[in-house]
């Protein structure tokens, strides 16, 4: 009964809100269904409505799947710094972090599940009623982590609100331990993503022990960067108190961050281009393109220009402590991110093929329809869950409040028989 | 099975509802898995990894598989699941300096193994090399096509599965969709793969092809000697490679490609035969694999005959 209630709250708080509210409700919406109906183009078709071809089998669906993992990660890891600086709202700040680890990694599964082939025998690859390639494939411990640590998320999340709704303290013993594992677990997400990719001799491009690393450096600097811009919005429209210091201290540490990206990449431009082996093919491909098709030339050097713009904007202590242009830098930062993961990361791997053949591969407009309808559904998900949050931290939204109102209710309601 | 085969029939029976529900894109996986699916259909999704069943449930669905495809293209279909003999091991040769590069291999692989005409699917992929440049990936050129091969200044090396020992393809597949057989044959239940197409991404070779669209043989070319995984009819989205003829070979014939080549470029055998061709070819003349330095210790040699 309570639950039910409480269900019943929460409907009534995702319904409610101004007109802005309902204006991105309405957009998105739009978007979902926009997107969704070129899904399903796919899914009558087959991924022939994409652009991915044998030559680029795999394009912007698992790019955008990589990048997903990263902000699912950093978005944790933020608890660290939080936990060593001992910022007030470090309650809030786990929950809201949390909160976005859960949605990226929904939208991660989403990626996947729109890339396969025959997405109903997803069971196959399930421990016990299929056959789990565990340990051998990378894949099924990527499943693995990407799961535990889903279910890691959503319990001390759930827990905390929970526990805050029906005005209890939490369980300390428990959601202490579960935070500091979902750490090493953030940790262990992305990296088992960078070694998907990592260890394919077939694939040069790939096939440096630089690339865990960097997928880490990535994720501090695109994960905080979604939450510096968030906590501003939740301080300005809920009773969310987060210091400017606090800000700043996450921006100077995406800072060490983005100069190792920095040195990471530098380093592996180096290798490659004065060691000028046969693989430079991609790294050429990368940055200049081949013959006349330069579009990927376009997004990478797009990357690395708003990259090194941010870094410059973080790295000068005016502008970092400005917070005009902080979040300029991180919203910089974060496309940078979105696409050296996204695009960058993961054709130029396919482009020359490994019998040195060209296909020219931009994702088709089936592609980007399935990818906004991803995205939307995305942040739809995360606009009502932390809705909810918000109204249970900041707005007295718990079991009191439903009762008061239960009995007020039943005052004023003439009877009706 | 009992939710799934219940709403199924609903959907038959309310026609306005599955309107309705095909409109609704959250639900289409739903209702694009359900519509008019039969019985068999049902029992096919549930069945498991080939691998892993009984000789009689292979039996009974290699039955079941004769059966439909009969019905589907009008022909009397044998669909085999013969396994490995004992004292077998694969193995083949080719012959660079003989090749002229004519793709009659090519075509004859499309034919005998039910390769899909439209969307296209080659298993072999023959490489145009510039004499002067050597065995040179970043020059070669898969789309040659002059009046007459073989082309002035050039030479030709055709590329398709290299049945590893150490196959990587094999290793990344989350679901053991692809094993390697005991006689060194890599193969793929094309039911149980879910098309996550990371073996394409592992493969060194580009032997892997999968089906973007659902695949296109005319009812007159098919060909009905099938074996289960080999050359049976596929479906969209699912990967397919070449498997040295499974269907041919473990019936002690030549696989097509080597049966076709009109130069005697391509040599097949037992490598644990030693009386063999690819035996004699091993001790008699000096064979490379291709990208030796991956360690994916190929059964497929090249050598120059001449």
């Amino acid at each position: 009964m309570n639950f039910l209630r409480f269900l019943f709250g929460c409907f009534k708080i995702i319904t409610k809100g101004g007109r802005v509210y309902y204006s991105s409700l309405f957009f998105l919406l739009v978007l979902i269904v926009w997107g969704g109906l070129g899904y399903l183009d796919q899914l009558q078709n087959g991924l022939i409505m994409t652009n991915m071809r044998d030559s680029v089998s795999w394009g912007f669906y698992i790019g955008n799947f990589t990048f997903l993992v990263g902000v699912a990660a950093a978005a944790v890891m933020l608890v660290i710094p939080a936990y060593i600086y001992d910022w007030k709202p470090i309650k809030e700040i786990v929950i809201f972090g949390e909160i976005l680890a859960i949605c990226a990694v929904i939208m991660c599964l989403c990626f996947i599940v729109v890339d396969i082939g025959n997405p109903l025998r997803f069971w196959h690859m399930l421990p016990f009623v299929g056959t789990m390639n565990f340990p051998y494939s990378i894949l099924s411990w990527d499943f693995f982590v990407l799961f535990a640590y889903f279910l890691l998320n959503i319990v001390v999340v759930t827990h905390l609100l929970y526990k805050q709704f029906f005005k209890k303290h939490y369980n300390k013993s428990i959601i202490l331990p579960l935070v500091l594992l979902s750490i090493p677990a953030a940790i262990a997400i992305h990296t088992v993503t960078a070694f998907l990719y990592n260890a394919l001799p077939a694939r040069p491009y790939w096939n440096s022990a630089l690339l865990a690393p960097r997928f880490l450096t990535t994720a501090f600097c695109s994960g905080p960067a979604v939450l510096i811009l968030l906590f501003q919005v939740l301080r300005k429209t809920t009773k969310f108190e987060i210091k400017d210091e606090a800000i700043f201290t996450i921006a100077e540490l995406m800072v060490y961050a983005m100069f190792i990206y920095l040195f990471f990449t530098i380093s592996e431009f180096f290798k490659e281009f004065y060691s000028n082996t046969e693989h430079i093919v991609y790294w050429d491909y990368l940055l200049w393109g081949a013959e006349k098709n330069k579009e990927i030339a376009i997004y990478s050097w797009a990357s690395i220009i708003m990259g090194t713009s941010a870094f410059i904007l973080f790295l000068i202590p005016k502008t970092r402590k400005n917070l005009l242009t902080l979040n300029i830098g991180a919203v910089l930062i974060y496309f940078s991110v979105y696409l050296e993961k996204g695009i960058t990361l993961i054709i130029p791997g396919f482009t020359p093929d490994t019998l040195g053949q060209y296909f020219f591969y931009v994702p088709s407009e089936t592609e980007i329809r399935t990818a906004a309808m991803i995205f939307s559904g995305g942040a739809l998900l995360f606009t009502f869950i932390s809705k909810i949050a918000i109204a249970i931290l900041f707005e007295g939204f718990s079991i009191d409040s439903l009762e008061k109102k239960a009995i007020t209710e039943l005052k004023n309601k003439p009877v009706a028989l | 099975m009992n939710p799934i085969s219940q709403s199924m029939q609903k959907e038959e029976k309310s026609n306005s509802r599955r309107e309705f529900l095909k409109k609704l894109p959250v639900l289409a996986v739903g209702a694009a898995a359900l519509g008019g699916c039969s019985p068999e259909e049902i029992e096919e999704y549930f069945q498991q990894n080939f691998k892993t069943l009984s000789k009689e449930e292979k039996d009974e669905i290699v039955k079941n598989l004769e059966k439909k495809y009969s019905e589907k293209y009008g022909k009397e279909f044998t669909v085999s699941d013969s396994p490995a003999t004992e004292g077998i091991l694969f193995g083949y040769a080719l012959d660079l300096s003989r090749c002229i590069g004519c793709r009659k291999c090519v075509y004859a692989c499309v034919e005998e193994n039910n390769q899909s005409r439209d969307p296209q699917v080659h298993w072999i992929q023959v490489l145009q090399m510039e004499k002067k440049k050597g065995i040179d990936l970043v020059h070669a050129d898969v789309h040659y096509n002059p009046e007459k091969v073989p082309e002035e200044g050039h030479f030709y090396m055709p590329v398709q599965c290299q049945q590893c020992r150490n196959p990587q393809c094999v290793s990344v597949c989350p679901t053991k969709a692809t094993w390697q057989d005991e006689d060194g044959i890599v193969v793929v239940d094309y039911n149980w793969c879910i098309g996550c197409r990371y073996c394409m991404a592992a493969c060194p070779y580009g032997a892997r092809h999968f089906n973007w669209g659902e695949p296109n043989i005319p009812d007159e070319e098919i060909n009905p000697i099938t074996h289960y995984l080999g050359n049976r009819p596929r479906t969209k989205g699912v990967v397919e490679k070449c498997t040295f003829c499974i269907q041919r070979v473990r019936e002690g014939k030549y696989p097509a490609c080597v049966e076709i080549c009109p130069t005697g470029s391509r040599k097949f055998g037992n490598l644990l035969d030693p009386d063999s061709e690819i035996r004699y070819i091993l001790e008699n003349k000096r064979v490379l694999v291709f990208k030796e330095e991956l360690n994916t210790q190929p059964k497929f040699y090249y050598f120059f005959g001449v």
